[in-house]
């Protein structure tokens, strides 16, 4: 098998937290133990709630900031090792793309100076050679560069603004687009748009995702595999379409029951998820979906849930998975 | 219908003044919304359905010009003075905005946010005002709601929150409740409790709820009539059964092209979605035609010219196009760029 471009292994990150008073809060394990890897072209989605640590993760994988342990290679080298101008270098392959794009728009610059700054940040080619790239890439994301390299960011809608910051993430021909729910402000239409867009530069510049949101569907469109996290670990991956069609945890089957249909027959969600996460400061012993688990049991407190493969790259991490369809699999499930 | 009806809204217009222009963001918008029923008002940024509401509320600034009626168990709302408009509001009519964390008063516990808004429109003790708190905790289904009560915003999660401003605006057991995106910025599976909370008190209550979303799969879940909105005109409206069934009835190319860029569980992985190109447009230099004509695939001549008015061509579905869907086709016939 050939190397994965990016791989991370028990990664961990924590933020030690202060409570109102100043006095000391505890510790919030955001991240507890990550691993995957992204093949080259390969899109990975990451679904999770608010809370669940995958835009911490996102930015572990950036080391901004560096995990607390574990370790994140990246086209064969290991980026926690890495300091200074060594892993700038090495990090210039892997861009991001925030939710809000306004957010992470200068609002003084204009949309020339935007995209060009990554190329002037690595000494890319002259003035004139820059200029040109600009009006490549603004073409690449389907903005007309006459019309719309000397705007400011307030000059453009929530869709524009978002292909401007798509624009400068792929200015230095990176292999790797982080993207933290890239397109969860944008109004519907927009967002279809923008999704195409990530597609047309999936296969023009065979570029490779880590394609972070909240919205499964969403998820599912544009990614090869999908990981599924809760409070901080990873509880299921897969191909997309074994995870959405043959779930084994019990938590991506209760994501997928609460997304409402656009069929009025399927009406109101059959099974709704009861309670709400717990603190990530304190998470449960063993399983940490167990206290919202309708199949918790003893063990799950008592032992944590390793990743186990029940075939076809489709891992869980859960004592009691849901079911395969094929027989073959329920002999697993027999604990 | 109408006789029946508990909020009949006729022709309203909204448009605001800025900068030496006029911009018109609801251009004559009609509908009506019938005791216990639930009406999904669907549509993007800008199409008008927020504004729409908020001058039925009365929560516009004083910069937007209110036309056309909007009638409440038959009393007139629009250019109903404040203190006239304030005992409806709160009483008969009540509203959920999107971002709980801002609708609360942070520095306040949230029993007596709860309390305050009861002591507001009825006279009673505060004794009286905290049981009822309680009870109104208890009724969107807080856990532990004596501990709650003193409890501050920020010692609670975001649908925990949403709880809190429903139990506001249930203070008074209106008889409509606007939920303006009210499930929008919680997650998925905290919004099908919030969601089926609101239901199951639209039952007990015997309210009438009126959602907007720009999530159409919401409307399609819950709502039993749903309005689409465009650049502040209402595009099509129908029964959601119909609407959305197996066999639908989508006519209008924009509620097409809405429930074309949905992601769907069924679709492959990297398929291309089909898409509108173009955005909305500018609603201070509106089309003489249909608003949607240069973004629409079937658009002629006589779609630039003249708008089509919203007509009930089918019973119970009403539409504005002059080149409809064919019905009972809901494939898909958007666009796919290559």
């Amino acid at each position: 098998m050939t190397e994965p471009l990016l791989s991370a292994r028990d990664v961990v990150q924590e933020f030690a937290v202060r409570d109102s008073g100043g006095s000391w809060g505890g510790v919030v394990q955001a991240v507890s133990g990550v691993t995957f890897d992204v093949m080259a072209g390969e899109t990975l989605g990451i679904v999770g709630e608010t809370g669940s640590g995958k835009s911490t993760l996102a930015r572990s994988l950036l080391q901004a900031p560096r995990p607390k342990s574990g370790t994140v290679t990246f086209r064969g080298t290991d980026l926690t090792r890495l300091r200074g101008r060594k892993l700038l270098r090495a990090r210039r392959h892997m861009q991001f793309v925030f939710q809000d794009p306004f957010g992470s728009l200068d609002p003084r610059w204009r949309v020339r100076s935007i995209v060009s700054e990554p190329l002037l940040a690595y000494g890319d080619g002259s003035a004139g050679h820059r200029q040109a790239r600009v009006d490549e890439l603004l073409d690449l994301v389907g903005l007309d560069p006459a019309r719309y390299a000397g705007r400011h960011p307030r000059e453009l809608s929530g869709g524009q603004a978002q292909r401007v910051a798509i624009a400068r993430a792929v200015a230095l021909n990176p292999s790797l687009l982080i993207c933290d729910e890239a397109v969860s402000s944008l109004d519907v239409l927009i967002q279809a748009q923008v999704l195409n867009l990530f597609e047309k530069l999936r296969s023009e510049l065979g570029l490779s995702y880590v394609f972070i949101a909240h919205d499964l569907a969403l998820v599912k469109q544009v990614s090869d595999r999908v990981a599924v996290m809760y409070l901080g670990r990873l509880c299921e991956t897969g191909p997309g379409e074994a995870v959405y069609k043959t779930p084994l945890h019990p938590y991506t089957r209760a994501l997928l029951d609460s997304i409402p249909a656009t069929d009025p027959g399927a009406g109101r969600a059959t099974t709704t998820l009861r309670g709400e996460p717990p603190s990530p400061i304190s998470p449960p012993s063993g399983c940490r979906f167990r206290t919202r688990c309708p199949r918790a049991a003893d063990l799950c407190a008592e032992q944590t849930p390793q990743m186990r493969d029940l075939g076809g790259g489709h891992t869980v991490a859960c004592h009691f998975p849901l079911e395969k369809k094929e027989p073959s699999a329920l002999k697993e499930t027999a604990v | 219908m109408s006789e029946e009806a508990l909020l009949e809204v006729t022709d309203l217009r909204v448009a605001f003044a800025a900068g030496g222009q006029e911009i018109s963001a609801v251009n004559g918008v009609s509908f009506s919304v019938r005791p216990g029923e639930t009406l999904a008002v669907i549509g993007e940024s800008g199409s008008g359905k927020t504004v729409s509401c908020r001058a039925i509320m009365g929560l516009l600034p004083s910069t937007a010009i209110v036309k056309g009626s909007a009638r409440l168990r038959g009393t007139e709302l629009i250019g109903l003075p404040e203190p006239e408009l304030r005992r409806h509001r709160g009483a008969q009519m009540a509203m959920v905005f999107q971002d709980p964390a801002r609708s609360l008063n942070p520095t306040m516990r949230i029993g007596q946010q709860i309390a305050e808004a009861v002591r507001t429109h009825r006279d009673v003790s505060k004794a009286e005002a905290r049981a009822e708190a309680i009870e109104l905790l208890r009724l969107v289904r807080m856990p532990l709601p004596e501990r709650r009560f003193g409890e501050y915003p920020h010692q609670l999660s975001g649908g925990m929150r949403q709880r809190v401003v429903i139990a506001i605006a249930l203070a008074c057991k209106p008889k409509l409740l606007i939920a303006d995106e009210a499930t929008t910025a919680l997650d998925v599976t905290t919004q099908a409790q919030i969601m089926e909370l609101l239901l199951d008190l639209q039952d007990e209550l015997d309210m009438a709820l009126v959602m907007i979303s720009h999530d159409l799969g919401l409307a399609a879940s819950y709502a039993s009539e749903v309005v689409v909105m465009y650049a502040g005109k209402i595009v099509e409206q129908a029964p959601a059964g119909q609407l959305f069934g197996a066999r639908g009835a989508v006519r209008m190319r924009y509620t097409r092209a809405l429930l074309d860029a949905i992601p769907d569980m069924e679709r492959a992985a990297h398929t291309p979605l089909p898409v509108v190109a173009g955005r909305p447009p500018d609603l201070a230099a509106l089309p003489p035609g249909c608003a949607f004509a240069d973004r629409c695939a079937a658009a002629e001549d006589d779609c630039r010219e003249t708008a089509p008015d919203l007509a009930e061509h089918v019973p119970g579905h009403r539409w504005a196009c002059w080149h409809p869907c064919a019905a009972g086709d809901n494939s898909e016939n958007g666009d796919i760029p290559s």
